[in-house]
């Protein structure tokens, strides 16, 4: 796709002197403006751009709100009351930061099923979607690390358990989660760190979301069909097409988002984390942010501390090897019939994770957290390689026209001024 | 690029002739660039142990390292808990009955067998090898779950202690007998014991 042919002519003078000396609008005009969209494009491609906004939107709030922030053992939990009372505004920006958080991880898992459901993952895509899998992992880290800087129970206990799952590593284990609390516990040194560092990662998955950006402006979209685009008339320009569809979509987005700000802003929290952190007591019962829910839930299905931990890192590890787990030569499931019904049971898996992650580890939650865990790994490690083999799939319509227009390829033809692009 | 070097530079008498160069074997050039980038690795990774070590516990919070304790007003089946290095301190003082408990158990039935007291290294996790001789009633343990370093409950006089009648952390259910000691649940190991010592008959000083 980089390679297709920009129409931008530079307007005036200045245009023209400033394209002979850094084409930025030139570049900006070939990648943003008519570069070439596949034209049926349904609103699962619109995350991507809900995304950006949402990245955008967290640095800003989050950089508002770190003038108010006092990030000590001492302070901290204070100054966030000081933020919702006192500061003007900060009631809007600090439910902007939190609410915000929930909205980019819902969007999130949209956008990475959608990547699942029509098979985004596979050649020639494989680096787009490893840069995904990093920037999903930065994510969590930032999610992780601005949860606690909120220094309440929930907080603090969240942190000395998820820091505490580094000591099951042999022999070092205890060495790296000293390191990394700068202390015996964890304690202030240790939020002041989580700070900085939550400052930083943002700026980090900035970074790779313009590698993100550019593989997938080098290979172009996939669209619900699978195909590639073939034909000019397969796609339209993203201007006005992809771009207005987008910002519909982030409307409709916005207003999901107002209503958690304005009527709802602590529905996704923890009422214990509006008791201050408390180092000598732990809460009866502690839980992750819900967009940690599943993972939770498959460290807790495990009986062996070690074991536990490794298979909750390998859950997310194993995303970033699917372009060769799947065998299937097709990419959309639409087009798959077996594979398609084992997708939507791992779908089904994963929300019934992120519900018994919720739950008290006792009974029959662990039971069926281990039926998940193992379906889970299960549809990586076996269905995926299997289905892809002996499954027939479906008759793939010629191009993307043809399945637009839903007729044979004659019809298509016809229409079709059949300026084939070269690839 | 490194047989072009090599034919152009006319100090390179030994090492080979132009045509072994062409056939890829290792220049003196080639070696150069490989031993220098080498070193600058080095340098390079030297350069970064300062930044890797300031996260490491700093001189204050090392120095802040033991803690005396006054036992006097802990009465026979009456618990503490004390701040030690930012971690909390269990100290129970047993009675009876859970001394007889702990002593009577087989070794056989513990999940974990070893002392886990820095004092005994090696020892096995005997009843007596966790507590200090002369002072059995007493129980001193490093109040944090070994599975993922939540608070056991235990200390209160009606908290709930588990069926083994000592701690039982309520993240995952692990439950601890009355030395400390791992029962059941997914912990691996027992409470460790801190080092500590007796300065008086009725003080202690940890760390
Ligand atoms: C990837 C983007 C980001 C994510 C996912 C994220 C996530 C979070 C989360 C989950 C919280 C706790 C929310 C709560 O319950 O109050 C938080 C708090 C905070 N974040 Fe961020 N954040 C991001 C970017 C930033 C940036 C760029 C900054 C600074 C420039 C920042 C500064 C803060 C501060 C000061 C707090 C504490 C105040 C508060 O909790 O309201 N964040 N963040
Ligand atoms: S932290 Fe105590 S059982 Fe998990």
């Amino acid at each position: 796709m980089s390679d297709h042919l920009s129409t931008y002519e530079p307007k005036g003078a200045f245009a023209k002197w400033m394209d002979a000396r850094l084409p930025v609008m030139r570049m900006m005009h070939g990648q943003f403006v008519d570069f070439p969209t596949p034209r049926n494009l349904n609103y699962m491609w619109t995350f991507g751009g809900i995304l950006t906004l949402m990245l955008g939107v967290q640095i800003l709030s989050g950089l508002v709100l770190s003038m108010h922030y006092q990030p000590s053992d001492a302070e901290a939990f204070n100054s966030i009351e000081l933020i919702r009372r006192d500061v003007n505004y900060g009631w809007l920006l600090r439910n902007i930061h939190a609410v915000g958080a929930s909205m980019f991880f819902f969007a999130v898992y949209l956008h990475m099923a959608r990547g699942l459901y029509y098979g985004s993952y596979k050649a020639p895509r494989e680096i787009l979607w490893i840069l995904g899998v990093i920037i999903f992992l930065l994510m969590m880290a930032a999610g992780f690390m601005g949860y606690a800087l909120v220094w309440g129970q929930m907080s603090f206990w969240g942190v000395t358990v998820i820091t505490n799952l580094f000591s099951a590593i042999p022999l070092v284990g205890s060495s790296i989660t000293k390191w990394l609390w700068g202390g015996f516990a964890v304690s202030g040194v240790t939020l002041n760190r989580f700070f900085s560092l939550h400052f930083l990662l943002p700026f980090v998955i900035v970074g790779v979301v313009a590698l993100h950006i550019w593989a997938l402006h080098v290979v172009g979209q996939n669209n619900p069909t699978g195909l590639e685009i073939k034909t000019k008339s397969d796609s339209v320009p993203m201007l006005p097409y992809a771009v207005m569809k987008d910002f519909f979509a982030m409307a409709v987005f916005m207003v999901i988002y107002a209503w958690f700000i304005f009527f709802v802003p602590n529905y996704l929290g923890d009422a214990d984390n509006f008791i201050e952190a408390n180092p000598l007591s732990t809460p009866p019962h502690i839980v992750p942010e819900w967009y940690f829910l599943p993972f939770y839930a498959i460290l807790r299905s495990i009986p062996s501390k070690l074991g536990g931990v490794l298979m909750m890192f390998g859950s997310i590890a194993l995303l970033a090897f699917l372009p060769w787990l799947d065998t299937s030569n097709v990419r959309s499931a639409k087009y798959r019939p077996m594979f398609k019904w084992f997708l939507w049971a791992f779908f089904f898996s994963v929300i019934a994770l992120g519900y018994l992650g919720g739950k008290p580890a006792e009974g029959s939650y662990v039971l069926w957290s281990r039926v998940f865990t193992t379906y889970y790994f299960a549809f990586f490690l076996l269905i995926m390689p299997i289905v892809g083999l002996i499954e027939t799939p479906r008759r793939l319509p010629n191009s993307i026209m043809d399945a637009v227009l839903g007729g044979g390829g004659p019809m298509a033809s016809g229409v079709a001024p059949a300026a084939a692009e070269k690839r | 690029m490194a047989s072009e070097v090599k034919t152009n530079a006319p100090h390179s008498t030994t090492g080979g002739t132009a045509a072994s160069a062409m056939h890829g074997d290792p220049t003196r050039r080639d070696f150069i660039t490989t031993a220098a980038l080498a070193w600058a690795g080095v340098g390079g990774a030297i350069a970064l142990w300062p930044f890797i070590q300031q996260m490491n516990p700093d001189a204050s919070t090392q120095a802040l390292s033991s803690t005396e304790v006054d036992l006097a007003p802990i009465k026979e089946g009456q618990a503490i808990t004390v701040l030690w290095r930012g971690k909390p301190v269990f100290i129970r003082n047993r009675t009876k009955d859970e001394i007889e408990k702990a002593k009577d158990t087989p070794l056989a039935q513990l999940p974990d067998k070893a002392s886990e007291n820095e004092a005994n290294p090696g020892a096995s996790a005997s009843d007596q090898n966790r507590t200090k001789p002369g002072h059995e009633n007493w129980m001193v343990l490093v109040g944090i779950c070994t599975h993922l370093g939540c608070i056991p409950k235990g200390q209160g006089l009606s908290d709930q202690r588990g069926e083994y009648g000592g701690w039982f952390c309520p993240c995952h259910g692990s439950t601890y007998d009355t030395a400390g000691r791992i029962r059941k649940g997914p912990a691996p190991r027992n409470l460790d014991v801190p080092p500590y010592e007796f300065v008086s008959a009725t003080k202690i000083k940890i760390g």
